[in-house]
């Protein structure tokens, strides 16, 4: 297959790239670009390790295609860190709360609910617990994460 | 929002009993850590192994020939490039069960879908893809068998020449058959359980290259003392093979046996560069191991005060196509058959048996899990036959400390399984009432007995090394992995509360079978317990060996010394020097300050003819308690509260130890209402992700927590393993809820919604 180059914008740096049409964006984030913290999981959009945000908007990085990403923002979690890796408000929150184990779904539910509390501002906790449904957690049981969010939402 | 009980009310300790967040957690919440798929090294290959399609198979054929010639292809390897093609695995040290070996690539025969027959390396990952596809293998299909007691029946096809019965022990006290005569009520269940999936969300990854003649791996795993089996299937020294383990993704038991190293090794080693090899999702619900499905038959025998006299236990479990862990997880099954009740008449067999299926091994709950569903039902089954309460039968019937368990054995720290149930039921608070018509609400109890630690015929040892540097800080070396449990951490927690240093002047190395003292894996719920003791003595002896110093510079005398904030200090109000400053005083006098310790947990032996002897150091206790919510038209099972309160004895990080409980729980809720991994003669039905319905965060309420703390384990600091225990008592819980709102006692896991209809309908008819 031919390979095109592209221009990816992630987490405010603009990276130029070579891609074949099929390339996955976690695929291209996480091999090309070295962003360990997109993870693949499953490849079928249902763990929602990959999560990214696509101007603002969490998507499933394993279907969403690099093509597809040029001319748009991505922001990973490490994209929400100050630059001397100065953690985000909600980041504090997860470690002070414990809910992070293996910490390998983590990245996907940080981006998940700050795109939910800025859209919905304190949101219920019912509420988290339908945005957070394409996030999935085998360690935590998620009642330390939603009580990470919550403590987030009410700053 | 729960409120967070995040600090022991009853610790003496300084740090210990704290909930620091710290070490791992920091990198994951900052998503900067690098798991085992992070790493990528120059010239790097990808692998991909070629498996089975079918369950039962004789290999007639190979044809590489098309996909060694793929351009950027560099290897294509099977049975007959595998120096030493078997992993051999006596789960049970050789004490009872048929050797049987597992091939590393199937030579001429599959015995489960999914079974490695190839393994390729291509220089990305697509190319490995399409030369797998392009490895062409003719198989001739056999007569599977996929049930167990199938298997067992004379006739049946033999999944290995030597037999179909993997093991089977025997556990024996007493008159059972006189006793079960003599009993005022018998009550007797089957119950069964099923094949269930780890789904860790890390897949099975790692990266292998060559290092100065070194075979090295960095892999996803719970037991870098793999290195030797590694070294034996390639032919090598043990001293050329080291795994490193990268903080995992999860395992859950998953990753105790061996998943990608061998493929990975094989592949480095022939091609003498980098290889890679993650496992698609896809494959890895396939391929991977699971949890053993059980068919439990209980009989039990009580006076009519509820008394419990006798009780026979049948347990059968399918272990697949090979042997992995399966004997020692039916014996973990036998030892634990029945619970936290004493039992003065017990027959108990557990046989492990081969099937067709794909292989079942270690999961979180290791056997002891599966028989809380038929142990509880049992208990629940008596109390409603005689008319008492669930929980005054059971506090009639509880272990007590000096007790003997039917394998002879007596119990010598406290069994506080009363006062775990009494709080988790407190916790759940007044019971709710049905949410309109057609709906019955109940309440549910479930105990347990879980070991911790492994069988205590392996003469377990964890080692540690501990250094005070020139500057104070201090280093940490240990052999443990980390599964996300705060494995390494805690044990940063128990030398910070020995040695006084601040935690954030402590580093600890992990996960290396070069470079770290050998740990044993991560599994048995055992860390806490082996390198938990092994940190806690090295820190000691280390403290002992510079007190003296300290002491003499200070004036004081040595148990007058006060070691905290990183200095040592002269009680009450004396001087005080820096760990620094120690060092250097030491360094001055020759007085070492590094130090390996080696923690032996206690041995015993025991004989498989008799049944008797010793199995396990000790145990958790532990009650789960839920209210549910059961819709009479659909058969839809909602849980409204679930609560749960163990005994860990001391909690070394209270946080760390509420998420383990909260994790096993809604694991084990899992297990109890949605997951199923159906196999249908011999052919995994889930075989994408989507159609394994682990829980979301929408599925079940919080896990509500209360921690006892004895202070009687045989961890450090009187310690007691949380890994797996909490996910045992989650199934029999809900069942006990759902037959207190049906009338009916659901025997067959999970509880889906058919089920819980042809229940309903039985009740009707009767």
């Amino acid at each position: 297959m031919i390979k095109r180059q592209i221009t990816l914008t992630v987490n405010g740096r603009d990276h130029e790239v070579w891609v074949v049409p099929s390339d996955s964006l976690l695929d291209v984030l996480h091999d090309e670009l070295g962003m360990a913290d997109v993870r693949y999981g499953c490849g079928e959009g249902v763990c929602g390790t990959c999560t990214v945000l696509l101007d603002d908007e969490p998507v499933n990085g394993c279907l969403t295609l690099a093509v597809q990403a040029a001319g748009h923002r991505v922001t990973t979690l490490r994209g929400l860190m100050g630059p001397g890796e100065e953690m985000h408000p909600l980041q504090e929150c997860f470690l002070r709360r414990g809910a992070s184990q293996c910490g390998f779904c983590t990245p996907g539910m940080i981006l998940t609910a700050l795109d939910l509390i800025r859209r919905a501002g304190r949101p219920t906790r019912d509420e988290i617990r339908y945005a957070l449904v394409g996030n999935l957690c085998r360690c935590t049981g998620y009642t330390k994460i939603l009580d990470a969010i919550e403590e987030y939402a009410d700053q | 929002m729960t409120t967070p009980d995040l600090q022991s009310l009853t610790t003496p300790y300084r740090i210990v009993g704290t909930s620091p967040a710290h070490h791992d957690f920091v990198d994951k919440v900052k998503g900067s850590l690098h798991y085992a798929a992070d790493w990528q090294l120059p010239g790097m290959l990808h692998g991909r192994i070629v498996r089975s399609p079918v369950p039962s198979a004789r290999i007639t054929g190979i044809d590489v020939a098309a996909a060694r010639a793929l351009p950027g292809v560099f290897a294509v390897l099977t049975a007959a490039d595998v120096p030493s093609n078997q992993i051999v695995e006596l789960a049970s040290g050789g004490l009872a069960e048929l050797q049987v070996t597992m091939p590393v690539l199937a030579a001429d025969r599959v015995r489960y879908m999914g079974e490695p027959v190839a393994v390729v390396a291509a220089a990305t990952a697509q190319l490995a893809h399409e030369a797998a596809e392009l490895v062409s293998v003719d198989y001739e299909e056999l007569p599977g068998v996929f049930d167990p007691e199938a298997a067992r029946a004379a006739g049946a096809p033999l999944v290995h020449d030597v037999g179909n019965t993997l093991v089977s022990w025997q556990i024996h006290c007493g008159d059972v058959a006189a006793a079960l005569a003599a009993a005022d009520v018998v009550i007797e269940g089957e119950y069964r359980s099923q094949h269930v999936e780890h789904a860790y969300l890390e897949p099975e990854a790692g990266v292998g290259w060559l290092e100065n003649g070194v075979l090295t791996l960095r892999v996803s795993t719970q037991v870098i003392e793999h290195a030797a089996m590694i070294a034996h299937i390639l032919g090598l020294p043990q001293s050329k093979v080291r795994v490193i383990a990268a903080y995992m993704g999860g395992g859950f038991g998953g990753k105790e046996d061996m998943t990608v190293e061998p493929y990975l090794a094989l592949l480095v080693w022939h091609t003498r560069r980098p290889v890679r090899m993650i496992w698609d999702r896809q494959e890895s619900l396939v391929a991977s191991t699971k949890r053993h499905p059980f068919i439990m038959r209980y009989r039990t025998g009580a006076d009519r005060d509820g008394t419990i006299t006798a009780q026979q236990v049948e347990i059968i479990g399918d272990a697949g196509a090979y042997p992995n862990l399966s004997p020692r997880v039916l014996f973990a099954a036998a030892a634990c058959a029945c619970g936290p009740y004493r039992v003065p008449n017990a027959s108990i067999t557990s046989t492990a048996v081969f099937t067709n299926n794909v292989p079942a091994s270690a999961f979180r709950g290791f056997g002891a899990m599966q028989v809380v569903f038929g142990y509880e039902a049992q208990i629940d089954q008596l109390a409603m036959r005689l008319g008492l309460s669930r929980t005054e039968l059971r506090e009639r019937n509880f272990l007590a400390k000096g007790d003997l368990l039917p394998t002879g054995e007596r119990l010598d720290t406290c069994v506080e399984v009363a006062q775990t149930m009494h709080r988790a039921l407190a916790l759940l608070g007044e019971p709710p009432r049905p949410s309109g018509p057609g709906r019955l609400t109940g309440r549910g109890l479930g105990c347990n007995r879980h070991p911790y630690g492994r069988t205590i015929w392996f003469r377990d040892r964890a080692s540690a090394w501990l250094s005070v540097q020139a500057d104070g800080t201090v280093l940490i070396r240990s052999g443990v992995t980390d599964l996300g449990a705060g494995q390494a951490a805690s044990l940063c927690q128990i030398a910070a509360e020995v040695l006084g240093a601040p935690l954030d002047d402590i580093s600890i190395y992990i996960g290396d079978s070069a470079l770290n003292p050998p740990a044993g894996g991560t599994f048995a719920t055992r860390q806490l317990y082996m390198s938990g003791n092994a940190v806690l003595h090295a820190a000691r002896e280390l403290r002992d060996r510079m007190a003296p110093v300290a002491a003499d510079l200070l004036g004081a005398a040595q148990d007058d010394l006060d070691w905290a904030g990183g200095r040592v200090r002269a009680h009450p109000e004396g001087l005080s020097l820096s760990l620094a400053e120690l060092a250097a005083a030491c360094d001055k006098r020759s007085v070492s300050t590094a130090h390996l310790s080696t923690w032996r947990a206690e041995a015993g032996s025991f004989d498989p003819s008799t049944g008797q002897g010793d199995t396990f150091p000790d145990y958790t206790y532990g009650t789960h308690a839920a209210d549910v919510e059961v819709d009479t038209e659909t058969g839809q099972v909602t849980v409204l509260r679930y609560a749960a309160c163990h005994d860990v004895g001391r909690a070394i990080n209270p946080m760390r130890v509420q998420g383990q409980i909260q994790g096993g729980a809604m694991q084990g809720l899992g297990y109890a209402l949605t997951e199923d991994m159906a196999i249908e003669d011999g052919y995994v039905q889930a075989i994408l992700f989507a159609n394994y319905l682990i829980p979301n965060a929408q599925d079940f309420p919080d896990v509500l927590v209360d921690i006892v703390e004895s202070g009687e384990g045989k961890g450090p600091l009187g310690a007691r393993g949380i890994g797996e225990p909490p996910i045992g008592n989650v199934a029999a819980t809900i069942a006990s809820a759902i037959q207190d709102a049906i009338g009916v006692r659901p025997d067959r896991l999970p509880m889906t919604p058919e089920r819980i209809l042809a229940l309903l309908d039985k009740r009707r008819q009767t």
